[in-house]
């Protein structure tokens, strides 16, 4: 039931094969929709970058899920990404183990060679930088995580080969 | 029972119960935010910590929330000595809080301000930034001011998880949690008024008083009752230099509890409309021009028609204005203001009520059901506030899996896990898709003759001796097994049908089962809906008559008494014109100028409910009392005064002609208990209508004239137009607007009832006229009528927000309004050759603009009744459609406002300006 | 053959790839499927009980008594939960047991599953755990194919379906009943208990949240028996547990050891102590949420009620080492930050209070704040203290603030009108 007095507010896009193919096969798993949810928007976020609200409202339309749940949902968990970000999303942890051994000192590094503070992205499009709770590594602190990929026991040379690495990937 | 100790006092408890609502039964002090009595318990704000003693050598206790906590029978506990955190818990809510309290319409009736002070914080030390966030446009009726929230989630929990409203919701976490909605737009739920109550501080607040504001104790408020439907909400008005600013619920525990639904609350805008007749006018003839009248004047004309007039009751009136009237033209004369087709289905519901051993539901009892069929009744928009109890109905199923567990009934999350998606069974059989589907275990679309046949197989299959239908398809006898079984299964079952459909076999049926089902034990529990705030009232006046309005069109006098009325609404067109033209004298006695007053020759400006004191009879025959929360322009008086007679005194006081009334309605005798007397004092005193705080008086009328007026004086008996007296919460039928010492929000309540959350003390929910015992078991035949037609059958279709006609004057509920408009399958509309931009030409009725729904049947045409462009009494069963020439959508055509779940898509049918679903 | 005496770790090393299910069951795995299946489900739970094996999601109760408050079955589902949703700061065991030996978890989700009777298991994996993630959906999907999950396994009449769900970042997760929340797609607020999740869990239905480590041990219990289980911890203790250190330490790491070591043993002999010109100020023993010990406690057994009578929580038993050249204050600030961000929302005192906490330690830090801000912290922490609020992380977040103010309060004071003396990293 979705209420139109608003007429600019944004649309539900169309779901692709591949979206719809990954959320069909988390359904199996669960006797309601509604858990699926979360599932959903992360595999729009691994096709998409992010979620959109067209997405975020083409995910609701597809779980009959009402999108005002779903919001309450996207907006709590942390790695949901309600704003586009960046090809590559570094997820710098700055919990203690790593705070210890310097994670400050590698931000301003991150921050002064990308020129880009928490939550921005650089203007090539190329990275998001964005702080991480604990990423249970701590005896290899400090470390990050650039999409999938997990870096340990960081330097800021090391730090310096990766993004070399992530950028000529593209 | 249990006795526990709290600080040494020692309490006698449920122990069943949570310890907070009944610490607050005792009448203590002790700050909550999140729990509240409708919405049980979640623990989420911390406030109501207290101390439990484990035994009687425990001198530390162990801290507990009490919202959380059932009481042991002979423990101790202690409010005091958890003083500290629930000081520390303030201080800690208040450090984002932006201490806008004089810019903030909850300012002086603010519960956080209240909590803020009984827990002692008053000195800020923290020195740090606010988190602030933006404000969403929630549409006409509800403001947002998000940085005033403390997160209590009261909001999500009433608009969620008791209004059952999809589109709000808690957004992000830790201390940037939002309330709000996925994108601004305008709140779907009917009753997101409640919001502006529930929220404990000024988050979301009644916009429509914003722009006129006032603090609390400025207004001067009176016990009212809604006048906006036949469901007759408690409501407290509040007036301030003459306009009336705004509606906020009261209480009471049979009919409206703590919520009222958003037209109530939004719809009373006429009151102040600039089309309100303030003048007293007559003219000759029918096109002659008018000349102004003194009231002393008007009711000279008036009184003159006594003897020659015929009456015309309202619907709409009170039973005293109606009585007055028939007062004046005699019990013959005295016709009923409704259309011919509502008169047969009134009666009908008059003689259920009066005849079959049935009991008339209240709000209470529909909440309690456990087992419900809708008979093609659209309550969301015929009786908001008995939908809004359906919701609560179909929750009972998780009520008795809870106490399966033994879980307590406060435990309210636990309580909806333990539930998930189970419902209690809930049917609704309707001509189209409505606004209660999503809890209903089976919605069946047909038509209201269908949907009785399908009604009358149930009576037949609870009790063989109910009259059978032959012709059922395989489809709904398997509809019909499965409705009857879950009824039969029900401790409390209830059947819902009502006026609206136009269809007496509805009615009938309703009263069928409800007879199978009141054998021995089963309380037959029934709820017809009746379309207006009086209808029940007029009806018993007529007191058996068979006085329709068509008879009195037929009648051949010569000059007529219209109370109340536009006659257009209630016969087709141009029968009433020909009436009104073949009239020599037509009075037309009202509150706001209408087709019917343009054709009369006398025309007298009546009070609204705002401004008069009477009796309303509500859908189930209960009478209640409202008084009249200011006094009107000295022109202006309530009908009941125009109308009565010298026999009553020349302008009696209103518990006169009250008790002329109690002489005709059935168990008339209870009206007298509706108030006090008008003779009542209270310690020599009466009763106030304004606030001891109420601030101006000496000076607020001083740009006008430096002398202070008199007081007006309310001669109708028992409160005065003042702050003198003593505030009326000794008696609970005067129960003004709460206040204690210390609680200036409507939290203060609890101080009032016998216990949190249930009556108050002084009970006063009204006066039951039929007692439910009278009836004996006898049967309705099961037969519909099935018109052969020509063209579409008509289904009716009403909206909360429109289809009412004074609170459609009302710009708030303009705004939620739409044009007439006709709903047609999709297929139809493509078959009639309409595209996106094409109107509807309705026989010779003028042209609409239309919309798509899925669930509307082929061939059939839902019409939208009340709003403007189209007089639905003007319609027949068949209608011929034809796509319109020339066709323009009217700017008051707003598609958006219409909520609907089965609206057709613009893919399958070329149109986007549709809800979709 | 002879017994394992390292049930937990036996089949990871360095370097070598994760079993696969055939060598996963080669060396021996699956076997307590096989015995399971044999048990009555209440004996299966009574043999769980009486090995004395304590939960190691932080609280260390005893996991088959926490079984035992299971219904009998109704006919209705039933489900198993495994809380992988690691993510206590300076904690990293379950990472390494789901990465280097995913089998291991599901022999013991099948097992436990068998004795609840559960129609249904999640494994609740946090969404940064992406290699785990590959590596438990490779081994699911093997032991679909070898019939140990799925409809009948290995020809019994009990049939159970394994899934893996994967989360998306929040600490409170780990909580189990916000964690049973997420599951259900809802926001991760907590429930409050009663009722318990044993009772009305996951959709209103009996549920079990165990925790990785905790299930880990379950295959080994099982196959070996409860006088095995019994010898292999010392100091009284039964069984062995992952523990490990970070901070500027030697050799960081995790290692499975008896349960009943002493930190001693753990720090000295498993990291090599300091990295040289460092020594230990304090350490925390068991994730951020576990107050302050001192060097003079390392002598301590890593035993619940041990360390609690020192003032403390063993917690998950991986301690981080505070050395003598980091900030107490911008240590237990930058715990505080954690918590604070990770609250969830629904409480006072951990939504409001812990920002407010943070701003105050912040102000310390940059030498703005007050002896009054000192004050404040410390009413602070009796404020979040357990009991309060409505879910653990509140009171947890108060430990470390509690006890540093405890050990460092002259260091507190001392960043008043000064700010931090410490050689900023
Ligand atoms: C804030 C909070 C976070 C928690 N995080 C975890 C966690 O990441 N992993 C875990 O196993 N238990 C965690 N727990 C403990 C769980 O609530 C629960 O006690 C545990 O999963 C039970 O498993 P066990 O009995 O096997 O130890 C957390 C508790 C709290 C209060
Ligand atoms: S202590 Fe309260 S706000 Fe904090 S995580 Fe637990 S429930 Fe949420
Ligand atoms: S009223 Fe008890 S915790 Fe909110």
């Amino acid at each position: 039931m979705s209420n139109l007095i608003a007429s600019t507010a944004p649309k539900a896009r169309q779901l692709t094969p591949e979206e719809i193919h990954d959320i069909e096969h988390e359904k199996t798993h669960y006797p309601y929709a509604q858990a699926v949810g979360l599932e959903a928007l992360k595999i729009v976020q691994k096709y998409q970058g992010w979620v959109s609200d067209e997405s975020l409202l083409a995910v609701a339309d597809y779980l009959k899920l009402p999108p005002d749940e779903l919001e309450g949902v996207a907006t709590f968990f942390n790695m949901i990404f309600r704003r586009p970000v960046g090809k590559n999303v570094i997820l710098l942890c700055d919990s203690v183990a790593c705070w210890m051994l310097g994670c400050d000192s590698l931000k301003s590094h991150i921050s002064s060679k990308l020129g880009i503070d928490y939550g921005q992205t650089t203007a090539d499009n190329q990275f998001t930088l964005i702080p991480v709770p604990c990423l249970g590594d701590c005896d290899k602190a400090p470390t990050m995580m650039v999409g999938d990929v997990t870096y340990r026991n960081l330097t800021p040379a090391k730090i310096d080969t990766i993004l070399a690495e992530c950028k000529a990937r593209g | 029972m249990a006795k526990i100790t709290v600080d040494g006092k020692v309490f006698e408890v449920d122990p069943n119960n949570n310890l907070l609502e009944e610490v607050l039964s005792h009448k203590q002090d002790l700050p909550y935010f999140c729990w509240h009595p409708s919405m049980g318990s979640v623990g989420s704000c911390r406030q109501c910590a207290m101390i439990e003693y484990a035994n009687d050598d425990d001198q530390r206790g162990r801290q507990i929330m009490a919202c959380m906590t059932s009481p042991r029978e002979g423990a101790r506990y202690s409010i005091e000595k958890a003083a500290k955190f629930r000081a520390q818990a303030i201080e800690s809510i208040m450090t984002s809080h932006p201490h806008d309290c004089p810019v903030c319409e909850e300012g002086g009736e603010c519960h956080l301000q209240d909590m803020t002070v009984m827990s002692g914080h008053t000195y800020r030390r923290y020195d740090g930034k606010k988190s602030t966030h933006t404000n969403q446009d929630l549409g006409p009726f509800i403001g947002h001011e998000m940085n005033r929230c403390i997160t209590c989630y009261r909001c999500v929990r009433f608009y969620r998880d008791y209004a059952g409203g999809t589109d709000f919701g808690p957004q992000a976490s830790h201390n940037h949690t939002y309330f709000g909605r996925f994108q601004e737009g305008t709140l779907e739920s009917e009753f997101s008024g409640n919001l502006a109550e529930v929220c404990p501080t000024g988050v979301f607040t009644d916009k429509v008083f914003s722009k006129q504001y006032s603090r609390k104790w400025d207004l001067q408020t009176s016990p009212s009752v809604c006048a906006a439907c036949g469901v007759g909400c408690n409501i407290n008005p509040g007036e301030r230099y003459g306009t009336l600013r705004r509606v906020v619920n009261r209480f009471n525990d049979e009919v409206n509890g703590y919520f009222i639904c958003d037209k109530g609350r939004f719809g009373t805008g006429y009151v102040n409309s600039n089309q309100r007749l303030r003048v007293n006018m007559s003219r000759s003839s029918h096109d002659g021009q008018p000349s102004e009248l003194t009231p002393t004047e008007a009711k000279a004309h008036l009184r003159a028609m006594k003897g020659k007039a015929i009456g015309i009751g309202s619907p709409r009136a009170s039973v005293e204005a109606n009585f007055a009237l028939r007062a004046l033209v005699g019990k013959d004369n005295f016709y009923a203001g409704v259309s011919d087709a509502e008169f047969g289905l009134l009666s009908q519901v008059l003689d259920i009520y009066q005849n079959r051993p049935v009991h008339a539901a209240s709000i209470k009892d529909i909440e309690k059901s456990d087992a419900v069929l809708v008979l093609g009744e659209d309550v969301t928009n015929t009786a908001a506030r008995i939908a809004l109890a359906l919701r609560q109905s179909v929750k009972n199923i998780g009520r008795e899996m809870a106490a399966k567990l033994k879980l307590p009934m406060w435990h309210d999350a636990a309580i909806r896990t333990l539930a998930m998606d189970k419902k209690s069974p809930l049917y609704i059989l309707s001509a189209h898709a409505t606004r209660l589907d999503d809890i209903a275990k089976q919605v069946h679309i047909a038509s209201a003759a269908d949907s009785a046949r399908i009604g009358f197989a149930v009576a037949h299959a609870l009790d063989i001796s109910a009259p059978a239908v032959n012709d059922l398809t395989a489809a709904e006898t398997t509809l019909v097994n499965s409705i009857a079984a879950d009824l039969k299964a029900a401790k409390n079952p209830l059947v819902v049908a009502g006026t609206s459909s136009l269809e007496p076999a509805l009615l009938s049926a309703a009263a069928n089962i409800a007879t199978a089902l009141a054998n021995g034990d089963k309380h037959a529990n029934i709820a017809l809906c009746v379309p207006e705030a009086n209808s029940l009232g007029l009806m018993l006046l007529l007191d058996g008559a068979q006085n329709t309005l068509g008879k009195a069109m037929q009648s051949g006098a010569n000059e007529a008494i219209v109370l109340e009325n536009d006659l257009y609404r209630r016969a087709a067109s141009a029968a009433v014109t020909t009436f009104l033209t073949s009239l020599q004298n037509l009075a037309v006695i009202d509150s706001l100028q209408t087709r019917t007053g343009e054709a009369a020759n006398l025309v007298l400006a009546a009070g609204t409910f705002a401004e008069t004191t009477g009796t309303f009879v509500n859908y189930e025959g209960r009478a209640q009392h409202f008084y009249s929360t200011f006094k009107a322009a000295k022109e202006i008086m309530s009908s009941a005064k125009w109308l009565c007679d010298t026999e009553f005194g020349q302008e009696p006081r209103i518990h006169i002609l009250t008790g002329g009334a109690a002489a005709i309605l059935p168990n008339g005798y209870k009206l007298q208990k509706l108030t006090p007397g008008a003779d009542w004092t209270f310690n020599g005193a009466k009763a106030p209508r304004q606030h001891h705080r109420y601030s101006g008086r000496t000076a607020m009328r001083a740009h006008i004239n430096v002398h202070e007026p008199k007081q007006e004086q309310d001669e109708d008996g028992l409160m005065t137009f003042s702050m003198e007296g003593v505030p009326p919460t000794t008696d609970a039928t005067i129960f003004n607007s709460p206040w204690a010492p210390g609680w200036n929000s409507n939290q203060a309540l609890f101080k009032f009832q016998k216990h949190t959350g249930a009556e108050l003390s002084q009970a006063g929910h009204g006066e039951l006229l039929f007692d439910g015992s009278a009836g004996a078991k006898a049967w309705y035949a099961a037969t519909v009528t099935k018109a052969t037609l020509q063209g579409f059958a008509m289904f009716p279709l009403y909206h909360l927000f429109g289809s009412e006609e004074l609170t459609a004057k009302s710009d708030a509920i303009q705004a939620r309004a739409t044009a007439a408009y006709v709903a047609l399958n999709p297929a139809d509309a493509a078959r009639l050759g309409l595209g996106a931009s094409d109107g509807v030409q309705v026989q010779n009725n003028g042209a609409v603009p239309f919309l798509v729904r899925n669930s509307v049947q082929p061939g059939t045409v839902g019409i939208s009744v009340g709003l403007s462009g189209l007089n639905f009494q003007d319609m027949t069963t068949g209608v011929a459609l034809n796509k319109a020439t020339n066709w323009q959508n009217p700017k008051d055509w707003r598609a958006g406002n219409i909520i609907v779940s089965d609206a057709g898509s613009a893919s399958a049918y070329g149109r986007g300006t549709q809800g979709n679903g | 053959m002879t017994l394992t005496n390292k049930p937990l770790t036996k089949n990871i090393e360095a370097g070598r790839a994760a079993f696969n299910f055939a060598q996963y069951q080669a060396a021996g795995g699956y076997q307590s499927v096989a015995k399971a299946l044999t048990y009555k489900p209440r004996d299966l739970m009574k043999l769980v009980q009486d090995s004395g094996l304590g939960g190691r999601g932080g609280a260390g109760f005893n996991t088959g008594l926490k079984w035992s408050f299971i219904p009998e079955p109704d006919g209705g589902p039933r489900y198993l939960v495994v809380n992988a949703d690691e993510m206590e700061p300076g904690t990293f065991k379950d990472r390494l047991l789901m990465e280097n030996d995913p089998h291991l978890l599901i022999e013991g989700m099948i097992t436990a599953a068998i004795a609840l009777q559960a129609t249904m298991s999640y494994i609740f994996l946090r969404g940064e755990y992406k290699e785990a993630e590959k590596a438990l959906l490779k081994a699911i999907k093997e032991a679909y194919e070898a019939g140990m999950l799925g409809h009948n396994i290995q020809g019994s009449s009990y049939s159970l379906d394994m899934a893996l769900h994967t989360s998306a970042g929040r600490y409170i997760c780990g909580e189990e009943t916000a964690l049973i929340n997420a599951l259900e797609g809802k926001r991760a607020n907590p429930r409050f208990k009663p009722p318990f999740p044993q009772v009305s869990g996951l959709w209103g239905r009996p549920t079990l949240v165990n925790n990785v480590e905790t299930i880990c041990n379950i295959p080994g219990i099982v196959a070996n028996g409860v006088d095995w289980f019994k010898g292999l911890g010392i100091n009284g203790q039964f069984g062995t547990r992952i523990s490990g250190v970070s901070g500027r330490v030697k050799n960081p790491g995790c290692w499975e050891m008896p349960v009943g070591t002493t930190f001693r043993t753990l720090f000295e002999d498993y990291a090599g102590g300091m990295q040289d010109g460092y020594q230990m100020k304090a350490f925390l023993p068991g994730g951020g949420s576990t107050d302050f010990l001192l060097p003079e406690h390392l002598d301590l057994p890593m035993i619940p009620g041990d360390v609690q009578k020192a003032g403390s929580r063993l917690g998950t038993s991986l301690i981080m080492v505070l050395d003598d050249k980091t900030c107490p204050v911008g240590c237990v600030h930058n715990l505080i930050k954690f918590f604070a961000h990770e609250s969830c929302g629904w409480c006072t005192p951990c939504r409001d209070g812990l920002p407010w906490a943070e701003h105050m330690l912040l102000k310390l830090e940059k030498g703005e704040g007050s002896l009054q801000d000192i004050e404040i912290l410390k009413e602070a922490c009796g404020y979040m203290a357990p009991g309060n609020t409505f879910c653990a992380l509140a009171p947890g977040a108060a430990e470390p603030l509690q006890s540093g103010l405890k050990y460092f309060m002259d260091e507190f004071v001392e960043h008043v009108n000064h700010g931090c003396k410490y050689h900023k990293h």
